[in-house]
């Protein structure tokens, strides 16, 4: 369970859609630069859980805590004052926008224009900081030479690295990735390894996906959730060879 | 070779002015996927308030700042008192879809019932600020005005000025993310509810100004801006309904359409050319004439 040394720490968390129990007493603790994957047949709540830790849902009870204080749930607009970013399994891109504008959607909480600045035209120096910050979240997933690419016009793979892009512009100090090897090729899945293993070196990720060659390779730890609980967690080898998770998951595959 | 320059002259000047409506509907599309009929009445009362300022001040110019600035702030009080709970309140269910429209349809009849309790039904009218005589062409007197022409300047600025609130600052990228996804506009950290909010502002003070550039042109009566409402809708759907360039070019379509069917055929032909020119644009191109334009680049 959490300490005080822990990034991000959830305890009890329980969330139910009508009298469905989706989530009950789940936990996850998050250290500084970690790989925590989680992961769990379809519908064990995973994306839940990030749906509840980004606001998306509400929550009937739990405890937050970010670096050793308790938090209230964050609403969504909120997550990213909390040092939280994340990344949604349908890419969600903004179709008729550029990359670039994308990308700067994900940065417009620091702006600093007000509307009647930014009307006049006044935000000059603004628009040029989110700009500089969309780029270089850009060159971080290898897409700022797509910059002016509209987003309905990018293959799927490369939305997906624009998706991480936009989630990156804040500067998060915990990433939520959602599934973000979903539907990539053998090729792509390598690539999106290499870029989550590098991300780890600035900030903390909660990683949800189904491809288990990618969570074995990039994850330091994991929680393997069924039937909104947590049954097991703890290192690969641990989660691997625990036989709650052979029957429930991963027995199912291997 | 006169009548064809007056048809050009009227079509745009018209043509603006639908803009404006057509405009106020789409950003309130936009924003909450609402066809917002109320936009007929808020049009209106706004009018009417610049209408009272002209009887204290005498200033036409007052006025429709007056009339602008409380257009934009009934639009936020209508969205943030009104319209917020009911979305709120129904989230799921076929009513869903429906039950906004009608709310803004009886909010219309409100706002009227309203006007016509504080005002009166009769017609009153608003003197245009710069002459409303045809100006002289070769030498002939055509049918547009300096009047018409400050309106067309009037229309166009303030369309420059939205394209770039919308195109070139972080409001307008604000305003576009929260209408394309809500949700992943508020993991961006964006308040969705307030940049609603601002869209209806926005939108409110756009049908206030058309209201006071449309008014000296009529009368000014409890339902004087149904038929703008009309013509404002058609405009949005011929531009595809989620586009604010399709909302002007729409605009335009329509009022070279009734403006030409009008001074070439038959004065009677306002509507039934409003309509054809909305079902032709309806059979060729069913999702409207605009897609989207070009945004921002590094």
């Amino acid at each position: 369970m959490g300490n005080s040394s822990d990034l991000l720490s959830i305890k009890n968390l329980s969330v139910s859609f009508g009298g469905l129990k989706a989530l009950s007493n789940v936990y996850l603790d998050l250290h500084i630069n970690e790989v925590v994957g989680l992961i769990g047949p379809n519908g064990a709540g995973k994306t839940t859980l990030f749906n509840a830790l980004s606001g998306i849902v509400g929550v009937d009870s739990g405890e937050l805590e970010i670096n050793g204080k308790g938090h209230k749930w964050p609403k969504a607009h909120q997550l990213i004052d909390l040092g939280i970013s994340r990344t949604l399994q349908g890419v969600g891109l903004f179709p008729e926008l550029t990359v670039l504008e994308n990308v700067m959607i994900g940065a417009t909480k620091s702006a600093k224009s007000g509307l009647i600045s930014s009307a006049l035209g006044f935000n000059g120096r603004d628009e040029k900081r989110l700009r500089e910050k969309a780029m270089t979240a850009l060159e971080r997933v290898y897409a700022s030479g797509i910059a002016d690419r509209r987003a309905d016009s990018l293959p799927y793979p490369v939305t997906k690295r624009v998706a991480i892009a936009r989630a990156l512009v804040s500067e998060p100090k915990v990433l939520l990735l959602d599934e973000p090897a979903g539907g990539l090729g053998a090729q792509d899945i390598e690539w999106m390894n290499g870029l989550i293993h590098n991300l780890a070196a600035s900030c903390s990720v909660i990683l949800v996906e189904h491809h288990m060659d990618v969570v074995m390779s990039v994850c330091d730890r994991l929680y393997v959730l069924n039937f909104g609980e947590v049954i097991s967690s703890g290192n690969v080898e641990t989660v691997r060879n625990d036989p709650a998770v052979i029957a429930a998951y991963l027995g199912v595959n291997n | 070779m006169n009548q064809f320059i007056t048809a050009v002259l009227t079509s745009l000047s018209s043509g603006a002015i639908y803009a404006l409506m057509s405009l106020s509907l789409v950003l309130v599309w936009r924003s909450t996927r609402v066809v917002n009929f109320a936009q007929a009445g808020q049009a209106v009362l706004t009018t009417y308030i610049g209408y009272a300022v002209i009887q204290k001040t005498g200033s036409y110019w007052i006025a429709l700042l007056v009339a602008v600035v409380s257009g934009a702030v009934i639009g936020a009080i209508i969205d943030r008192f009104f319209m917020r709970p009911i979305f709120k309140r129904i989230t799921s269910g076929p009513i869903v879809m429906i039950a906004p429209v009608v709310a803004t349809l009886g909010l219309l009849g409100i706002i009227q019932a309203i006007i016509g309790f504080v005002w009166g039904l009769t017609n009153q009218s608003i003197e245009t600020p710069v002459s409303n005589a045809g100006l002289s062409l070769n030498g002939t007197v055509v049918a547009f005005s300096l009047y018409n022409a400050l309106v067309l300047v009037i229309v166009t600025l303030v369309m420059v000025l939205l394209t770039l609130l919308f195109q070139k600052t972080n409001i307008g990228l604000a305003l576009r993310a929260s209408a394309y996804s809500p949700e992943i506009a508020k993991l961006s950290g964006i308040k969705v509810d307030a940049v609603r909010t601002l869209g209806w502002a926005i939108a409110g003070a756009a049908s206030g100004l058309a209201g006071m550039l449309y008014i000296p042109n009529t009368y000014l009566y409890p339902n004087a801006m149904d038929v703008l409402l009309v013509f404002g809708f058609i405009a949005a759907v011929i531009g595809g309904l989620e586009s604010m360039a399709g909302a002007v070019a729409g605009a335009m379509v329509l009022g070279f359409a009734i403006n030409f069917s009008t001074s070439y055929i038959s004065t009677k032909l306002v509507f039934p050319t409003a309509f054809v020119v909305l079902i032709l644009v309806l059979l060729v191109k069913p999702s409207g004439l605009f897609a989207a334009k070009k945004g921002r680049s590094a």
